[in-house]
């Protein structure tokens, strides 16, 4: 970032309790000038969109269906970024919480990981790139510990799949489509991957910034 | 691909500043606690639990600080323990930097505030820590208040309980092991690990990386935690996480992961 060039906006969305600080923390080393907020004004002016990981999902799209149309044409026109649960708002629809109804912008089901399993999905385990041209994993080794801490996820599928992790089940662990990120695990908490993971989305975020104000 | 086992280092705070308690008494001091577990971090700690020993309303808002600064400088995870009584208690932990508190007394006297928190704030932020002492052959009392008082409980059915109301993990601690480096109590550990389906941390009485080897196997545990053999310095996480891998133990060796890009 040269000397003039302003620091992008970033809207972490407020959807839930609990710790954002973490995420706003790790943004700001990472580039960007992040914002918590639930005002659409605030939501509409930023560069990109964080849906962080935090509280249920339930919970989130309760607030985001008081403001969805809205909110869902900002997602369309932005880089969008989801973080655990953030990323499991992009699908369908979730079976936390009886059947919950997501935003709809990626296909497919969230289900909760089998019961072979010691539930929720806690601490590190490795995310195995299958796609390497995408561009949030640039400077990552293929296969790095990162940390998890959820009981659901969402299917694999070819066409958004970066990468993949197992634990019960084979899950995405990295997504790309289009402008839509996201990452099953924490890249706020997973030591010095998890931060090129999010200078690269900060870098994405400038480059898509600036291709858009020529 | 498999999870790895976690190694967490354990600081009790009392007024803001690092103390371990030898059998919780006799504290010795020792430090900052930001200044601390950054410093774990860079030796390869999983998570950092910071545990609150202190009882005064000055000492509470210190260790939010405390929180705060740790947050700022952290790229690990952060549990925060001692003295949670709320829902409103555990909204501020959570909001000032913590990932996942870690509740106890409360838990006992209380036992809705883990359905109700696992609700509002999810599952994998509610830890529930076990203080237990042996009664008998095989079997372990549940101790609240700092491990001063009897509860009556079973330790092994108030696991199974805790995990039935939401709480995503289990800090298990041996008041008869902790404080001794004699190891942990590992038929407790295992009696708790065949009996929930939730992730269980060992703690109380490790003194060799031998006995975090034993916690992880025998004891059936997913992560391993210690406070004193860190913090002087007696073994590095470093190298008692090179002790398990060559024991054949999945961990997380920080660095070394780089090198297997195809």
């Amino acid at each position: 970032m040269s000397a003039g060039e302003r620091r992008v906006r970033v809207a972490i969305v407020n959807y839930g309790v609990g710790n954002l600080r973490s995420i706003y923390r790790a943004l700001e080393i990472a580039g960007a000038s992040p914002v918590i907020t639930r005002e659409i004004v605030a939501l509409e002016r930023a560069d990109a969109i964080v849906l962080p990981g935090v509280g249920a999902y339930v919970a989130a799209m309760r607030f985001i269906n008081s403001i969805r149309d809205k909110f869902i044409n900002i997602l369309l026109e932005k880089p969008v970024l989801g973080i655990c649960l953030g990323m499991q708002l992009l699908f369908e629809g979730s079976e936390e919480g009886g059947f919950v109804r997501g935003l709809g912008l990626l296909k497919g089901y969230v289900t909760r990981l089998p019961a072979n399993v010691k539930l929720p999905h806690m601490g590190w385990n490795h995310v195995r790139i299958i796609k390497e041209h995408s561009h949030l994993i640039s400077g990552l080794p293929k296969k790095t510990f990162m940390y998890f801490a959820h009981s659901y996820a969402p299917p694999v599928n070819d066409s958004y799949t970066v990468a993949i992790t197992e634990y019960g089940r084979p899950f995405p662990s990295i997504i790309e489509s289009g402008n839509l990120f996201g990452m099953q695990f924490h890249p706020e908490k997973s030591g010095r991957h998890g931060r090129i993971l999010l200078a690269n989305f900060v870098r994405l975020v400038r480059e898509e910034h600036a291709k858009n104000t020529l | 691909m498999v999870l790895a086992k976690r190694i967490i280092p354990c600081l009790d705070v009392k007024d803001g500043k690092v103390v371990k308690g030898i059998s919780f008494k006799n504290l010795r001091l020792a430090g900052d606690p930001a200044e601390l577990a950054s410093l774990y971090e860079r030796q390869g700690a999983d998570e950092i639990v910071f545990l609150d020993i202190t009882a005064s309303i000055e000492g509470r808002k210190a260790m939010i600080d405390v929180i705060k600064r740790t947050a700022d400088v952290l790229s690990i995870p952060l549990t925060v323990g001692g003295g949670i009584r709320s829902l409103s208690d555990i909204e501020e932990l959570l909001s000032s930097g913590a990932d996942k508190v870690s509740i106890n007394t409360a838990a006992v006297l209380n036992p809705s505030l883990i359905r109700e928190a696992s609700e509002i704030f999810g599952s994998q932020c509610i830890v529930v820590a076990i203080d237990a002492k042996r009664k008998q052959a095989y079997e372990w009392e549940v101790y609240i208040y700092g491990g001063t008082r009897p509860t009556g409980l079973n330790a092994v059915k108030w696991a199974m309980k805790v995990e039935e109301l939401g709480a995503g993990e289990l800090l298990v601690t041996s008041i008869d092991a902790d404080g001794t480096k004699r190891g942990y109590d590992l038929d407790l550990l295992r009696r708790i690990a065949m009996s929930v389906n939730i992730p269980l941390i060992a703690s109380g009485g490790a003194g060799s990386p031998h006995h975090i080897y034993q916690a992880l196997t025998i004891g059936g545990a997913d992560a391993a935690l210690a406070a004193s053999i860190f913090h002087y310095g007696e073994y590095t996480i470093g190298s008692i996480k090179k002790y398990l891998v060559e024991r054949g133990i999945p961990i997380r060796l920080t660095g070394e992961d780089v090198v297997d890009r195809a």
